[in-house]
């Protein structure tokens, strides 16, 4: 792509002494878009840090109220972390089936993605709901509060891309592989897996830590 | 069904809030009506306000600028009277109405004049200095523009609706938790910031991925001018830092609407958490500001010497330089809070160390005018003035960066005066620097100079008048925010500032009145050329104003001052391109996308802020609509036929060949 221009053509440009890589001009759609997707992406995991950074800081403050090894249970957070792991790997899957154009894997694949993603989030509220039940809700404590909005925070996005995902579904179904729906097919996938790596994160820090002290 | 709106909701029992609303009301209806009765309305409907074109953005973004600062403005002269009789007495403002203004006042100047301000002006040039036809994702970028609108209405309907925040511009907790601000004043704060840094941080990825991976042909990163490189570091900063006050604000939300304990005085709650995140956003914001008009100066002070910028690289490892440090010193905003000695000092340490790369820019652009043929032309007087005024700022900056001055002049009028001396010296001088510099490119006619050089002088003599006071007040031991005062030591001073503020004032008008002239001898003023500064970037190399389509060909660039290098060329050559073939261009279709959801997005932000929420709902299911009928459409783009861009080139190059043989005879 990049063009070589030799010593001659540098004369213009004092500073260059030699060879000189050329700008080939502007890259092409499909690059755009996902570069600026991976910018968001970027913009979004700052956002999360501060939750992190918030966590970190008020994970000691429980004011009587529970710690977290009283409250989280090992088995849920392992099922949950299976489905968001597996569902990666669906919607790997559907990615690849767009991009060879097949319809019946594509929606498999989402299919499948849409499922686990739906089983984690029905766990993650059944998680929620019991505690409030409890009387351990995010204003019980500032560490409950920090808790409630980092895993709640990561929840409100896979909510937001289950949602995206069934409005992907629905864009292939009635406008097929066209080269702009691939082109959201794409950063869809993205997203899907960034959250993944946040739960990762979520994981480590909420629940493995949380569970040892 | 209204939540917490009521009657009690209007101030009937304030006047001048009152007065105030009431005029903005009938001017904005009266433009209406006179849009509507002169049929402009499908004009502004289709040309401007569905517009995904980035120099129509440019110019909404620099419009509502102008607009708020005018109500920025009236706040700060408001204060300042208040200040100059406020002593001995109870001035004429009472106390909660004060405390209002100067957090309104803050808010607005930074979010709403300042950002979008230098948002617009890089939206307008960046894509013309990078040789390409319009931002990465243009439809998104007019939403971004009508969601900082939306903030803005927003905080405006806070004068007549219910309260502002009493909190400062930062609303530190406790203050604006719930049990210390019952009312909705904080919460109109915080949702008009919410709904326009999304705005903001759509900006930021457009731009950060227009100058990544959009350049044109042999727009080498050393080739880029300057300012494209300030806007590059700027964007970064907001994409870093807008998140962080995302979630702040978020954090404070989730306190005031559902019980949580972030920030509260019980149950664990971490009031210095807020300090660090708000800052390790608000540093970063400074610089977001003054780095676009840094690159404003850098261009417009090599166009005027005549001369390319000096010492190039180094100004761009100075931009890289600021950008990262700047995320490294928020902390010297709470020195007096108790974080120690060695923590102090240290980012005392790294606070002044900023000033090393600034300095190497001040050097740079005074050595880029030494032996140039400097032309003091207005964009030109702005840009020696902020010399001038941004070097005192700088020295008292550095000043507030040594811990122990800090413990004296912290939330002094010392500070007050600091910060003004950089934000209106840098970036505001920028802007109106970068205003002057445009305009002609934006409207194809140059702004009258007389009216020019009168409003630089009088706000460049106002700004000291007004400014230098507070200074010594802050040393004489007068701390910010004050209602009323009883130190006569402080009195004259205070009215020095008032007087000073209606020299700045003056400038004000000045600057309209210069508008107002230039459009009615537009004719006169008119720049056939596209060129009429004898510019070096590419955005003077196409007509002024531009066609939809910026360069009939994409541009090849061979070296630094891109068009600089061609017109040299071309004076031997005579104009290179018209033989080659003209093909036919497609450019993105309008999209009411932007307006619509930011119609959405102030019924939902309004139904927060007073808790009705069958509208939140509401507004939010139809900004989600909008989007997906957004998605759903099949032709996003139209063609311009060859022959069209053929003919809008062609009058464009018989122009520029009489200027090159003018040139050439010269
Ligand atoms: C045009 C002349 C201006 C005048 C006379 C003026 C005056 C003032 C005054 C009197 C205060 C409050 C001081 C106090 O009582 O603590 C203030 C605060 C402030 N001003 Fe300005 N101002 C001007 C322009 C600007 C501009 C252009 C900006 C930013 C772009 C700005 C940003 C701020 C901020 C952030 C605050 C802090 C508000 C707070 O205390 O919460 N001002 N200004
Ligand atoms: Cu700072």
């Amino acid at each position: 792509m990049a063009m070589i221009a030799t010593a001659g053509h540098a004369q213009a440009d004092p500073h260059h002494i030699g060879v000189v890589i050329e700008h080939p001009g502007p890259a092409p759609k499909r690059i755009v878009t996902a570069y600026g997707f991976w910018i968001f992406l970027l913009s979004d995991i700052v956002m999360f840090s501060c939750f992190f950074a918030a966590y970190a800081v008020l994970a000691g403050q429980t004011a009587g109220g529970p710690k977290g090894s009283e409250i989280f249970e090992q088995r849920n957070v392992a099922i949950e972390t299976v489905c968001l792991l597996l569902s990666s790997f669906t919607c790997g899957m559907a990615s690849i089936a767009a991009d060879m154009r097949n319809r019946f894997w594509f929606y498999l694949g989402m299919s499948v993605t849409c499922a686990l993603g739906l089983i984690f989030l029905a766990i993650e509220f059944r998680e929620f709901a019991d505690l409030v039940a409890r009387g351990f809700g995010p204003s019980r404590s500032a560490f409950l509060t920090a808790f409630f909005s980092l895993v709640g925070c990561h929840g409100l996005h896979v909510s937001a891309g289950v949602l995206w995902l069934l409005t992907m579904m629905a864009q292939v179904f009635a406008k097929g592989f066209r080269a702009d729906v691939l082109r959201r097919v794409m950063c869809f996938a993205l997203f899907w897996h960034a959250l993944d790596i946040v739960w990762v994160g979520v994981f480590s820090v909420v629940y493995l830590l949380g569970s040892g002290a | 069904m209204l939540g917490k709106l009521d009657w009690s909701a209007i101030p009937f029992d304030q006047p001048i809030p009152l007065v105030a609303g009431a005029i903005v009301l009938v001017a904005i209806l009266g433009v209406l009506a006179w849009v509507v009765v002169k049929g402009h309305l499908p004009y502004l409907w289709h040309e401007w306000i569905t517009s995904v074109d980035h120099k129509r953005i440019g110019v909404m973004y620099i419009l509502l600028a102008s607009v708020m600062l005018l109500r920025g403005g009236s706040d700060a002269i408001m204060m300042r009277i208040q200040q100059a009789v406020a002593y001995q007495s109870q001035g004429y403002l009472p106390p909660e109405h004060y405390n209002q203004i100067f957090s309104a006042h803050g808010t607005i100047m930074i979010f709403f004049v300042a950002m979008p301000f230098v948002i617009g002006l890089m939206n307008l040039v960046v894509p013309l200095q990078l040789g390409v036809r319009d931002v990465a994702f243009p439809t998104l970028n007019s939403v971004g523009f009508w969601l900082t609108a939306t903030g803005a209405l927003l905080v405006n309907m806070s004068l007549v609706i219910g309260e502002f925040a009493r909190t400062g511009w930062l609303a530190f907790p406790p203050l604006s938790e719930l049990s210390y601000s019952p009312g909705v004043g904080v919460d109109y704060y915080a949702w008009s910031l919410q709904i326009s840094g999304v705005g903001t941080l759509v900006a930021g990825i457009n731009l950060v991925t227009t100058v990544l991976k959009l350049r044109t042909k042999g727009m080498n990163y050393l080739r880029m001018p300057m300012f494209c490189w300030t806007t590059l570091a700027s964007n970064l900063l907001i994409v870093a830092a807008f998140p962080i006050l995302t979630a702040t604000l978020a954090m404070l939300l989730l306190d005031r609407y559902l019980g949580f304990h972030f920030f509260t005085n019980e149950a664990g709650g971490n009031v210095m958490m807020f300090m660090n995140l708000i800052w390790a956003w608000g540093h970063p914001e400074v610089y977001i500001l003054v780095l676009p008009a840094f690159g404003i100066f850098s261009e417009v002070v090599s166009t005027f010497s005549g001369k390319a910028l000096f010492g190039y690289r180094s100004m761009v490892l100075a931009t890289m330089a600021i950008c990262v440090i700047s995320f490294m010193v928020w902390l010297h905003h709470f020195f007096t809070m108790g974080a120690g000695p060695d923590v102090n000092a240290i980012f005392g340490i790294a606070s002044m160390i900023i000033a090393i790369p600034t300095g190497v820019k001040i050097y740079n652009w005074l050595f880029t005018m030494y032996g140039g043929r400097i032309r003091f032309a207005t964009p030109m007087l702005w840009s020696v003035g902020f010399m001038v005024t941004f070097i005192i700022g700088g020295l008292t900056g550095v000043l507030l960066a040594v811990p122990p001055a800090d413990f004296v002049l912290h939330n002094s009028m010392f500070l007050v005066a600091h910060f003004h001396n950089v934000i209106i010296g840098g970036v505001l001088f920028g802007a109106f620097a970068g205003f002057e510099y445009w305009f002609p490119k934006a409207f194809g006619f140059r702004l009258d100079e007389r009216w020019g050089k009168a409003a630089f002088w009088f706000t460049f003599v106002g700004f000291f008048v007004t400014f230098m006071p507070l200074y010594i007040v802050g040393m004489l031991g007068m701390t910010r925010r004050m209602q009323h005062y009883d130190v006569a030591a402080w009195r004259p001073w205070m009215i020095v500032a008032a007087i000073g503020m209606a020299v700045l004032t003056i400038g004000v008008i000045c600057q309209i009145v210069q508008l107002v002239v230039s459009i009615r001898n537009r004719e006169a003023l008119r720049d056939r050329t596209g060129d009429p500064w004898d510019g070096r970037s590419l955005e003077w190399a196409t007509s002024s104003p531009p066609p939809v389509f910026n360069f009939a060909f994409n541009p090849d660039v061979r070296g630094e001052d891109a068009y600089w290098d061609m017109k040299a060329r071309a004076q031997q050559q005579s104009l290179e391109h018209d033989k080659r073939e003209y093909r036919d261009i497609e450019m993105p279709r309008n999209s009411p996308t932007g307006f619509v959801c930011a119609f959405f997005a102030t019924i939902m932000g309004f139904a927060l802020i007073w808790h009705i929420w069958w509208m939140v709902i509401l507004g939010g299911l139809g900004a989600w609509a909008t989007f997906v009928v957004f998605a759903w459409r099949d032709h996003d783009e139209y063609v311009i036929p060859a022959e069209e861009v053929a003919a809008v080139d062609r009058v464009n190059l018989e122009e520029r060949r009489s200027l090159v043989s003018m040139a050439g005879t010269v």
